[in-house]
Parts: structure tokens; C-alpha cells; sequence
């Protein structure tokens, strides 16, 4: 076998040991679906015929909030899902067999790359479920086929980064509990941009961090796919954003992973 | 890039390490021949586990030549791992899958294929006694069978150098005896053994090479016959029937200590047969009945603390 071969053969390897870890340990990955969906449900029937009046738009109300909110939550699922990531990999890296993993002859970055992969289908499961509960409750996407293969393209790759950075934050803390700490603003992050309100509604100082940060212009180019909303350049800063964040992360983690374990 | 057919399986020279300001390896040479039984003795703290990890590519040294199985560690580590197995310290299994699965795990990461990689498990899941605990999580195993389960993890590639760091700490005296013998078997099938321990006993019962590590430096080597003989404190104790013939020996031997309520003379001796032969000579020749004989030769513990100049006071209590 090759070099690539041998990448991909322990890489996959890798994979089948994460995916039975989420088998094993099911209960994680229930909380982190969990929690979108409990936001999701709170602000359509709780904040959402305010919410949805304030939108300004003619139909307004809770069923207008629906499909405004729902990118922001798929969002928050994200986010929420990459916790895990980092608390995995933190818990792995406690772990006797990262060790023994380190002193065999195997394409070394299939460890990270098999928890990489591993959180990028627990996520696309994740939004999936949640997707469906916002369907039940009234979401109504005008996307087609096409819009609908782009906004799950935009998805994965906002999943990629967000899981290759929280990867490199499982690795630089030194608990399991400062990991599951560590990633929590990025679960405030779709509020504090057009996630659950239009950011024109904000005080000027938060408004520019509102537009500037990296989910609007991904929750933006969702809601454009997804309900015909006009895109603009937010597609391209999108993708922009989410390119750099993977490759920082993916750098930092493989310098963090390739140093020596301290004792 | 040698001349000689036989490559010494591990060998470093001049090896250094230290973390922060804190020196734990303070140029050590070791020298492991193929097929052998090599142990690093020493106390807690000592730098053991540091070595086996530098020797196992687990981490850097700061300096020294490392070569294990003919290839740099530094520069060449893939192929001196292909050619190791570890077991650490502390156990290396995977707790949330099955005795069965960590075995398959490090099958298809040996890349034995599908099918060699099953059989290899189950031959060693029936070798370590795992068959009926195979299909439970590790993390549901006793101390015991993690550290079989740990040690067939590292045997599944039928490495030719096993690194053992303390494989046998906080095990009962069982589960010492079954890994004694698991490390035996494999040392008969070729496999060279690069051992650490601090118990004495252990490098007593199977190492063919002991080195004594203290504070980073090798403070002796050699087999456990020479290192007792390093060091002082061997002696004949003989006992006598009555006042008479303990006087009469201790007048014909001279320098002994005498024992008068015990009627027993400690007679200093290195413990070899020519030197108890010659005594007894000495007492035959004289005539004086000797009612029992035992000989002391200096063990292992004594060797420790003499050279160490501290005794093995951190000795676990889990023991």
C-alpha cells in the first residue's frame, strides 16, 4: 500500500473507533441535539410572536419567526455539537492509548482526522434531526434541490472549521472540563450577530461586531438559500471566514498534536 | 550502516533528557543484545519511564544516539515503531470498546488485513486467558486483565523489541506470577524485553542484564550474580553444639564474628563454593563438628541500597 493509502486505511480506522465511541456514549450526544432543539422550540412558542412582529415584515408573528430563526439555530447546533468535539478530544488525549497510538507506525494525523470526520457526521445528523423539528413546527424553505445541496455545502463546510478549531481547543487545555468551557462563546456567537434578530436593531458598537463576526454572513447566505433572501458578497466573506478558521485550526491542532505529550 | 551481522536490538549512548530545569536522564548507556531479557531497576522518580518513552519514539531526548532495532529514533522512528510494542504504566486500552475491538483496532492499524487481523485477536484474546471477557467493555476489566489486555495490544504486530514499564505494579502475586510467565514465553520465542521495574525480585526472576538507575545516571550493570557480588556483606553463618566447639572454630579461623548466647560464627565469604569448600577444609582439618551451615549471599536489596546509598522507601504500597 502507499503512503495515501495507508493515510486513508488509518484514518478510516480511526473513524469506526469515534463513531463507536458516540454508540457507547450516547448520552452526549443527545444533550448537544438537544439544546438547539429546546432554543428552537422556546423562541418560536415562547419570544416568537413578539420577535416575529418586530421583523417588520406584512405576514409578521410567530409563523414568520420560524423561518427566520432557523438558520441561526442551525447554527447554534454547530456550535453546540463542537463542544463535544473539544470534549472528546480532550478525553482521548487523557487516555493511555493516544500514547501507545503515538509509538506505533500509523499516518499519524488520522487521530485528529478520525475525530474531525466523526464530529462532522454527528453535526450533519444533528441539524438534520433539528431541521426536521423546525419543519414540524411551521418552517417552510422555498429552496429547491439545488439551494438545498448549497446551504448543506455551507453547513459542512462551517462544521469543518468550527470542528478543526475546537479539535486544536480539546488539545491545548489541560482538563477535560476547561474543554467543555473553552467553546461555550461560540454557542452565544448567532445571537450576538442576525441569528435572532436583524442586526440593524442593535446599538451601534454591538451592530458592527454583529456584522462583522464570522456566523452572519453563514447565517446570511443560509437564509438566502433556504427562503430567497437577497445573498449579496455574504456567500464569498462566508466561505472566506470558514476557509481561514479551518486552516488555523487544522495548523494549531497539528502543532499541538506533534509536540511531545508532557507527563 | 554496520559491519556486524547481529545488531543489538536497543542501543543508546550518552542519552540526556531533562524537563524544564529538572534533569532526568543524565547521560545513560544501555546495550541490549537481541533475543535477551534487559531490566531497568531503579526507584520511583528515577527516570524510567522517561527512557522507555524516548525508546519508544514517545518523546525526544535532548541529546544522545538512540538506535533501536538498527534505526535512528529521531530521524527514522516509522520503522523502529513497526518494529516495537509498549506497554506503559498505565494501561493504554481503549475503555468504551471491547477486549475484542482494542484488538482489532491495533490490527488494522498494524494493517494485517481483515481477516489476519481477526484471528490474530482470537489467538491472543485464548493466549491471555480474555476469551470470555471479550466482548465486555475494558473499562468493566480487574487491574489484572487490563494489563493483559494492554500487553496483547502491544503484541498483535508480533513486534521483535516489547517495551514493559512496570507491567507487573499493583498486580497480585497471581497475576506477577501469569505476566512472569507471558514475559518468559516471549523471550523463548526470540523477542528482545527491555524491562523496568522497581521491584528487585522481578529483575532477579527474569532479566538476563540488569541496570541500576539513580537520579538519571546508571550507577551499575551487569547480571544479578555480578551485581551482588559488587557489593559487600556475604557471609557463612555456622552453628556449633556447644561452648567448646565454637571456641575451638573460632580460634582456627580467626576473623569471624562471634556470637556467644546464639553459638553461631559469621564467617565472611562471597558465598562461592570454593571459598565454602576451603572453610570447611579448614573445620576438617581441625576437627570441630559443625552443627549447621547457612550461607548469605548479599540479594538484590542490599545491592539497591548500598549503591544507591537510599533505601527503596518509595516502594508502592499497592504492592
Amino acid at each position: 500500500m502507499s503512503t495515501l493509502s495507508y493515510a486513508v486505511a488509518d484514518s478510516a480506522t480511526m473513524l469506526r473507533r469515534n463513531l463507536r465511541h458516540m454508540l457507547r456514549y450516547p448520552s452526549m450526544t443527545l444533550m448537544l441535539v438537544g439544546m438547539p432543539i429546546v432554543f428552537l422550540l422556546l423562541f418560536v412558542y415562547v419570544f416568537g410572536g413578539t420577535l416575529g412582529a418586530g421583523l417588520g415584515r406584512p405576514s409578521g408573528g410567530r409563523t414568520e419567526y420560524v423561518e427566520y430563526v432557523t438558520p441561526g439555530i442551525l447554527l447554534m447546533t454547530v456550535a453546540a455539537a463542537v463542544q463535544g468535539t473539544a470534549i472528546s478530544v480532550a478525553m482521548d488525549m487523557t487516555e493511555g492509548i493516544i500514547a501507545r497510538f503515538r509509538t506505533m507506525a500509523i499516518f499519524r494525523p488520522s487521530v485528529l482526522t478520525g475525530h474531525v470526520v466523526g464530529s462532522m457526521i454527528q453535526t450533519m445528523l444533528s441539524m438534520a434531526v433539528v431541521i426536521g423539528v423546525a419543519l414540524l413546527i411551521g418552517f417552510r424553505p422555498s429552496a429547491g434541490p439545488v439551494e438545498w445541496a448549497a446551504a448543506t455545502g455551507v453547513l459542512a463546510l462551517i462544521t469543518l472549521a468550527l470542528t478543526w478549531l475546537t479539535v486544536a481547543l480539546g488539545l491545548v487545555t489541560k482538563s477535560v472540563e476547561t474543554a467543555s468551557n473553552l467553546p461555550m462563546p461560540l454557542v452565544f456567537l448567532p445571537f450576538l450577530g442576525s441569528g435572532f434578530v436583524p442586526t440593524g436593531s442593535m446599538p451601534v458598537g454591538l451592530r458592527w461586531f454583529a456584522e462583522y463576526q464570522p456566523f452572519t454572513p453563514v447565517i446570511e447566505t443560509l437564509r438566502g438559500l433556504l427562503l430567497g433572501t437577497p445573498i449579496g458578497n455574504s456567500a464569498v466573506i462566508a466561505i472566506a471566514w470558514c476557509a481561514g478558521i479551518a486552516l488555523v485550526g487544522y495548523l494549531w491542532a497539528k502543532k499541538l498534536y506533534n509536540r511531545d505529550p508532557v507527563r | 550502516m554496520t559491519t556486524t551481522p547481529s545488531q543489538p536490538a536497543i542501543r543508546a549512548s550518552e542519552l540526556r533528557k531533562s524537563f524544564g530545569d529538572h534533569v532526568v536522564l543524565d547521560g545513560i548507556d544501555l546495550d541490549v543484545p537481541e533475543g535477551t531479557i534487559f531490566s531497568l531497576l531503579g526507584p520511583n522518580g528515577a527516570g524510567k519511564t522517561t527512557t522507555v518513552q524516548i525508546l519508544s519514539t514517545l518523546i525526544g531526548a535532548d541529546s544522545g544516539q538512540v538506535r533501536v532495532a538498527a534505526h535512528d529514533v529521531a530521524r527514522d522512528p516509522d520503522p523502529v515503531r513497526a518494529a516495537i510494542g509498549v506497554t506503559g504504566q498505565f494501561s493504554a486500552v481503549d475503555n468504551l470498546l471491547t477486549g475484542e475491538e482494542n484488538l482489532i483496532l491495533m490490527a488494522d492499524l498494524r494493517h494485517l488485513g481483515r481477516r489476519e487481523g481477526r484471528r490474530r485477536a482470537a489467538e491472543l484474546l485464548d493466549q491471555f486467558d480474555l476469551v470470555e471477557a471479550a466482548r465486555k467493555p475494558a473499562a468493566t476489566y480487574s487491574g489484572g486483565m487490563r494489563r493483559r489486555l494492554d500487553l496483547a495490544m502491544g503484541l498483535v504486530g508480533d513486534p521483535r523489541i516489547v517495551f514493559l514499564d512496570e507491567p507487573t505494579a499493583g498486580l497480585d502475586p497471581r497475576s506477577r506470577r501469569t505476566m512472569w510467565q507471558i514475559i518468559r514465553d516471549l523471550v523463548a520465542g526470540g523477542v528482545t524485553i527491555f524491562l523496568t521495574t522497581q521491584y528487585l525480585e522481578e529483575a532477579d526472576e527474569l532479566a538476563d542484564r540488569i541496570a541500576l538507575l539513580d537520579h538519571g545516571k546508571l550507577v551499575a550493570e551487569g547480571t544479578a550474580n555480578q551485581l551482588k557480588r559488587r557489593i559487600p556483606g556475604g557471609h557463612i553463618s555456622l552453628q556449633f553444639a556447644d561452648t567448646d566447639g565454637l571456641e575451638a572454630a573460632a580460634r582456627t579461623l580467626g576473623e569471624a564474628l562471634r556470637d556467644d548466647d546464639a553459638l553461631s560464627l559469621q564467617v565472611p565469604s562471597d558465598g562461592s563454593v570454593k571459598s565454602l569448600r576451603a572453610l570447611l577444609d579448614q573445620l576438617d582439618d581441625a576437627s570441630i563438628g559443625v552443627a549447621g551451615l547457612s550461607i548469605h549471599t548479599p540479594d538484590l536489596d542490599d545491592v539497591f541500597l548500598a549503591l544507591t546509598g537510599q533505601p527503596d522507601k518509595e516502594k508502592e504500597p499497592a504492592r
